[in-house]
């Protein structure tokens, strides 16, 4: 990155909330259902409907507020927010404008280690749009586009961050903080792939050293921590060239390109973005008080940066492992469940983000839909402690354990993988392994220490791992 | 503030209202009049005064989060002028 200039982000961020119900209407929110089965006359924007605020939503979206250090509003409304496309079956969507829910948040990152406040500007609460499906291989080309509507009506809070962060790594860490902590309290499913987290990223860059804001490009279809990241990089880099050929920036909105790993430009009309907010009618403001927020502010558990410094403090976790674990909830309760039946936190730390995340990253897989439970890591590294596996082949068993679902006792037995630590059985195949390798037998006895480590690895070859090395060390030393 | 027949166009394309010359010329001297009543709505003195959010002095109405049963596709589509595969079909929308 060219060093003359300074990056500067604000991301918007949109969160399906995990109610049961619309916000307006009582269609399930369910996802993945037959295309508009999820609808009725009032998210279908039939005429003559009247929309009635599902109460969840209001107690969600002030859980997030809360968890967010947002001031929370005594008094909100919701303002209709006009434009044609056909995913917004009304003509409108209904939104907050200018008195949202929540404001004034902030939420802390660290990026190589240092620590950062980005500030929240607001929250506020909306319904989703439809989904269209263009027949075409682009929007511009297609002739005709179908629409779903079950996503309409989903109820979604809108986060929007103040242009707090200097670089895609920043962007990336308030965008994984904020999916952590929504996770934690609950309130979303946060499946970028399933779009109930989305994000759209306002960017420009400027001289080092200047006041004002450079002008900025909104990136969207950001599906991804990693497109949030690379979208992120290609736009700054792209801005840079312009200003450096002596050319301005436009204010537009841009597309991220996944599979070109570029941003393009949407067509964009000045008309576009005059949206004539206006209060809705169809429904009636909103009073908070002081008992309502606080019946919510108990609701909330421990987050994840609390949750950090309970893992660093009370099990003396490396701060480095307890963010990795704390980073996702699911995890983090990974490792609590894993404690309750095993005290060693240093060596589950090491299974988790070892084995464990490795495994699931190479199958693609969240932590929610881990093949292995908690009390069957335990039980592993139990057999680990008591000797009946070596750690090498407990890998093994792992993997094994990961890809069929079996206990580890069970995959140690059908796979005769037990350690062993029968003096007589090992002796036999040491005296074995002594007279087949005279050379490092030779090298030993004329002091070279080293050469016991090959002849180690010989009686662990002929036993498959499986030999308890501590045993063979013993014995191999008095055989010499 | 006047209205001009250019306010009136932009009002309409955001609209997408497909006015004539005549109507264009009709809604121009309307708008300008409201506008002109408005302005004497402004010279009273609203200091202190909320903004009207809603014209009830109703608050806080909401329903329970309760899934009841959608509508029918079969319904859904009935008076969509085009459909395929259960859905809605539009036209070219850029």
């Amino acid at each position: 990155m060219n060093q003359k200039y300074e990056t500067v982000i604000g991301l918007e961020v949109h969160s399906e909330l995990k109610t049961n119900s619309k916000i307006f209407c009582d269609c399930t929110t369910e996802f993945g259902g037959e295309p508009n089965t999820h609808t009725c006359p009032v998210c279908l924007g039939l005429p003559g409907v009247l929309p009635v605020l599902n109460k969840k939503v209001v107690d969600y979206a002030i859980k997030a507020g809360l968890a967010l250090n947002c001031e929370i509003a005594s008094f909100c409304k919701f303002d209709r927010k006009n434009y044609f496309y056909p995913d917004l079956p009304k003509a409108y969507q209904i939104s907050q404008y200018d008195l949202p829910i929540c404001k004034n948040g902030k939420l802390e990152i660290e990026v190589d280690g240092k620590k950062k406040t980005i500030g929240i500007t607001r929250i506020h609460m909306e319904e989703d749009a439809g989904k269209l499906i263009h027949q075409g291989d682009k929007i511009a080309e297609a002739e005709s586009s179908l629409v779903d509507y079950n996503r309409a009506g989903v109820p979604l809070i809108e986060i929007v961050s103040e242009p707090d962060m200097r670089s895609p790594e920043e962007a990336r860490a308030y965008m994984e903080m904020l999916k952590a902590i929504l996770q934690y309290i609950d309130v979303s499913d946060c499946k970028m792939q399933e779009g109930s987290l989305r994000c759209d990223a306002n960017v420009s860059v400027r001289p080092i050293g200047t006041k004002e804001f450079g002008t900025k490009t909104e990136i969207k279809n950001l599906n991804s921590f990693k497109a949030l990241q690379k979208a992120l990089e290609y736009e700054i880099e792209r801005q840079i060239e312009v200003l450096e050929d002596g050319g301005k920036i436009v204010q537009e909105t841009r597309s991220w390109d996944e599979s070109k790993g570029i941003t393009v430009s949407l067509r964009t009309k000045e008309e576009a973005h005059d949206y004539r907010y206006f209060p809705e009618p169809d429904l009636v403001p909103l009073k908070i008080d002081e008992e309502w927020i606080e019946k919510i502010r108990k609701t909330l558990p421990e987050l994840p940066n609390e949750r950090k410094k309970r893992l660093v403090e009370e099990f003396g976790l490396p701060e480095y492992d307890a963010g990795v674990i704390t980073s996702s909830k699911a995890l983090a309760d990974f490792f609590d469940k894993c404690l309750e039946g095993y005290d060693k936190p240093k060596i589950v730390s090491n299974w988790i983000m070892g084995e464990l995340s490795r495994l699931l990253n190479a199958n693609d897989l969240e932590v929610e839909d881990c093949p292995i439970e908690p009390q069957d890591l335990v039980e592993l590294l139990k057999l680990m402690d008591k000797g009946t596996i070596s750690g090498k082949i407990a890998k093994e068993v792992f993997e094994e354990m990961f890809a069929t679902g079996k206990k580890a006792g069970r995959v140690v037995k059908e796979k005769g993988l037990e350690q062993i630590s029968d003096a007589s059985e090992l002796e036999s195949i040491i005296e074995q392994v002594i007279a087949e390798n005279p050379k490092p037998v030779e090298d030993y006895r004329n002091g070279k220490e080293k050469a016991l480590g090959a002849l180690v690895g010989q009686v662990m070859k002929a036993t498959r791992g499986k030999a308890n090395p501590q045993l063979v060390n013993k014995i191999l030393k008095e055989k010499l | 503030m006047r209205i001009t027949k250019k306010d009136v166009e932009h009002v309409a394309l955001l609209s997408r209202l497909d006015l004539t010359e005549e109507e264009k010329e009709a809604y121009t001297k309307q708008l300008n009049s409201i506008i002109d009543y408005m302005n004497k709505i402004n010279e009273l003195d609203t200091e202190g005064v909320e903004p009207t959010a809603h014209v009830l002095p109703i608050y806080n109405v909401m329903r329970e989060d309760e899934v009841g049963e959608s509508l029918d596709r079969e319904k859904v589509l009935e008076n969509a002028p085009e459909k395929e595969n259960g859905q809605f079909k539009v036209p070219r929308i850029v």
